[in-house]
């Protein structure tokens, strides 16, 4: 494959490098404290523990399935840090790190994957919509919203924005090229925010791209960058920008945070059928939570105290997520019927009747011995 | 020569088998290169065919079936696999306004020898849209070939006979039975083998007929087994459209009662449109109504539920009384 794919491509907006050192980019500076930053590290090594556990409960048989986020702890949580609460979130089905920024306890997250519930949470609470399986279906919703809060007249510099998360998979949906265009010929404020990966399930992104992703946004007519995906500050950074230009009116804005899926695709996936490991090795150097640690030591940010103080809370969180997991009651049966429609509905009511009685039966039936 | 092969490697083996016959043969699908797919249905054979025949495509289902429909106008017989059926939405305008049609709107010019392949149902403990039964959709619309597999002979053979249609194929696979294993005669002509329109008994009797496909065959026969008091004749559909109705008339009209059974939901499904053929060319030989068994009208629950939303032993078996019950 020539050199014009998506791999080492020089255009890569870096404030924080693999080895902890900070760089300034002069189209996106960042003004943070050092609180700001000791509670980006924090996010970042509790939901890799959320994560880590999740897994781990998958494998015990609580959960029937899990997306893990291993190694896009950065582009998420520095990219929803950047969110206000009046703005909206549309993710895809990896974005833990997102809904924990957005507020969504992690138990609610294990809901879905569970298979307790088809949503967990309600989006309105927390800015965060519900997790989209079916690939790219989202950018458009994202792209709809954001036309809503056009018309709202909700934009303006204290206004409100949508940024939808999806991968670089998904950037080979029709929808998403529509709505990418949808997004551009309206002005819509909305965010696109792509975590390529490097992996959709065990195809290569050159399998779904002939350029870095972030230049179809050019095709459109709106700008696209790249950042380093496991650069907490730069996610952070280029979104607040991107965050504001779009709710000032100045549209659509594509983000390309190029990361590295560490894990399987789900846990039902075996990466080792399909890539090699010197590549996981190469990424493993570029860690996101370990460049920020080497950072605050190196410049008096964070002490040994607070490091321990966040693993010892890692510790209780995953102690408390695994109680929080095994409780999560199962559904009554009848709970198939609910919510499929607002207003009332005469031929499922008689359904919803019919199986009542028929679940009855076997009650009856168990006093008498049964069939 | 008889293997002993699951559901998975016997469409497989027909996959392999009918590339190996026809060069112009071809696998294309999110997956199915190195990873051999999701379900390792076309496990090796891009190591064994190439990335020309064996072809991972972009994410987009869309851009399958369309670049299929191409590459069959170019005398190719492309073989796609749609990763789950929850998954084949985004190709329904390909499918439904092109694939279907093209025959007929060139007036039998132009052939489109595409195969989707589909796994469906549920009962694997999956997240939304991995356990759907939408295989109404496609016998609703005219001009697809839809068909479905219940044992690994039946697979074995059909994906060959579906691969060697000159009709758009629509081969559902019913995931949750990938593993059930047969012993498969691979030395066996494909002529030999029944035509893949045609229904099969797959146990006799001659108080009740069940009709049943794809998943709820093996949950069909497991009833009639259970019903020690009832002489259940069960038929494996095979074919949904067409349907093979003389195999179901000559059943219904030694046991004068009929059950159906799917996963899919009842209303608009195909027990539905049995039920009225055969309300119409049997009436005067049925005992009782025709009974549906099968999901209710609801989205397919989260998996928690699942045990109680699609149709089990017990559900066939009150069906089985209702018909009796007359």
């Amino acid at each position: 494959m020539s050199d014009n794919t998506a791999h080492g491509e020089p255009e890569l907006v870096q404030l924080l490098t693999p080895d902890g050192e900070l760089r300034d980019h002069p189209d996106y500076p960042l003004q943070i404290s050092a609180e700001e930053i000791r509670g980006l590290y924090r996010d970042l090594v509790l939901v890799r523990r959320v994560d880590t556990e999740a897994v781990a409960l998958q494998r015990q048989g609580e959960l029937g399935l899990w997306a893990s986020l291993l190694g896009q702890e950065a582009a998420q949580v520095g990219s929803a840090r950047a969110l206000r609460p009046q703005d909206m979130a549309f993710p895809s089905y990896r974005e833990h790190g997102v809904a924990w920024v957005r507020g969504v306890a992690p138990k609610e997250l294990l809901g879905l994957y569970r298979g307790v519930t088809n949503g967990g949470w309600v989006p309105g609470d927390y800015g965060l919509q519900l997790y989209t399986i079916v690939i790219g279906s989202q950018t458009l919703h994202a792209t709809g919203y954001a036309m809503g809060v056009q018309r709202d007249g909700a934009t303006g510099e204290d206004g409100s924005a949508v940024i939808v998360y999806f991968g670089d998979g998904a950037t080979s949906q029709g929808d998403t090229s529509e709505a990418f265009n949808f997004a551009a010929v309206n002005n819509a404020p909305v965010v696109f925010f792509c975590q390529n990966n490097q992996w959709a399930i065990s195809e290569p992104s050159e399998r779904q791209t002939r350029v870095p992703l972030y230049r179809r946004a050019a095709g459109f007519g709106f700008p696209g960058v790249r950042i380093d995906g496991n650069d907490v500050l730069a996610s952070l950074a280029v979104t607040r920008k991107a965050m504001q230009q779009a709710r000032e009116g100045q549209g659509p804005m594509l983000i390309e945070a190029f990361t590295y899926r560490m894990g399987a695709h789900t846990t039902n996936d075996d990466p080792t059928r399909y890539r090699v490991a010197a590549e996981l090795e190469e990424w493993k150097a570029k860690d996101p939570i370990l460049r920020l640690r080497t950072h605050m030591a190196s410049a008096g940010i964070a002490d040994d105290e607070f490091f321990t103080g966040i693993e010892g809370e890692a510790d209780r969180l995953g102690e408390r997520l695994r109680g929080e997991c095994r409780s999560l009651p199962d559904p009554d049966p009848l709970d198939i019927f609910h919510e499929v429609y607002a207003e009332p509905n005469t031929q499922l009511d008689l359904q919803r009747a019919e199986f009542a009685d028929y679940l009855a039966s076997f009650e009856d039936a168990g006093a008498e011995g049964g069939r | 020569m008889s293997v002993n092969l699951t559901i998975g490697k016997a469409i497989n083996a027909g996959l392999r088998r009918a590339m190996e016959a026809d060069p112009k043969v071809l696998v294309m699908g999110e997956d199915v290169g190195r990873l051999g797919g999701v379900f390792r249905v076309t496990d090796q054979l891009y190591k064994d065919f190439g990335a020309d025949r064996v072809i991972d495509t972009p994410l987009a289902e869309s851009g399958i079936v369309g670049t299929a429909i191409g590459l069959a106008l170019r005398g190719y017989r492309p073989v796609c696999e749609i990763q789950f059926d929850g998954f084949f939405f985004p190709a329904t305008n390909q499918t439904f306004t092109q694939l279907a049609k093209m025959r007929r709107r060139s007036a039998g010019a132009l052939n489109v020898p595409v195969v989707l392949r589909i796994p469906y149902g549920g009962g694997i403990g999956a997240v939304e849209h991995h356990s759907e039964s939408p295989e109404a959709y496609f016998a609703h619309t005219a001009g697809l070939r839809v068909v479905t597999v219940a044992n690994a002979v039946d697979a074995y053979w059909m994906i060959q006979q579906a691969v060697s249609s000159p009709d758009p194929v629509v081969f559902f696979e019913p995931k949750r039975r990938y593993y059930d294993k047969a012993d498969v005669d691979t030395g066996a002509s494909v002529d030999s083998a029944a035509p893949m329109s045609s229904a099969r008994v797959a146990r006799q009797g001659g108080d009740l007929t069940l009709v049943a496909y794809g998943p709820m065959v093996k949950t069909a026969l497991q009833a009639a087994e259970a019903d020690t008091d009832h002489s259940i004749e069960v038929i494996d559909l095979r074919s949904l459209a067409p349907v093979d109705y003389s195999a179901v008339e000559e059943s219904v009209r030694r046991t004068g009662r009929l059950v159906i059974a799917h996963e899919a939901p009842v209303t608009g499904g195909i027990g539905g449109e049995i039920a009225a053929r055969i309300t119409e060319s049997c009436f005067y030989h049925l005992e009782a109504p025709v009974i549906r068994v099968g999901a209710f009208d609801t989205p397919y629950p989260q998996s928690r539920l699942e045990e109680h939303y699609l149709p089990d032993l017990d559900r066939i078996l009150d069906g089985v009384d209702r018909a009796f019950a007359y």
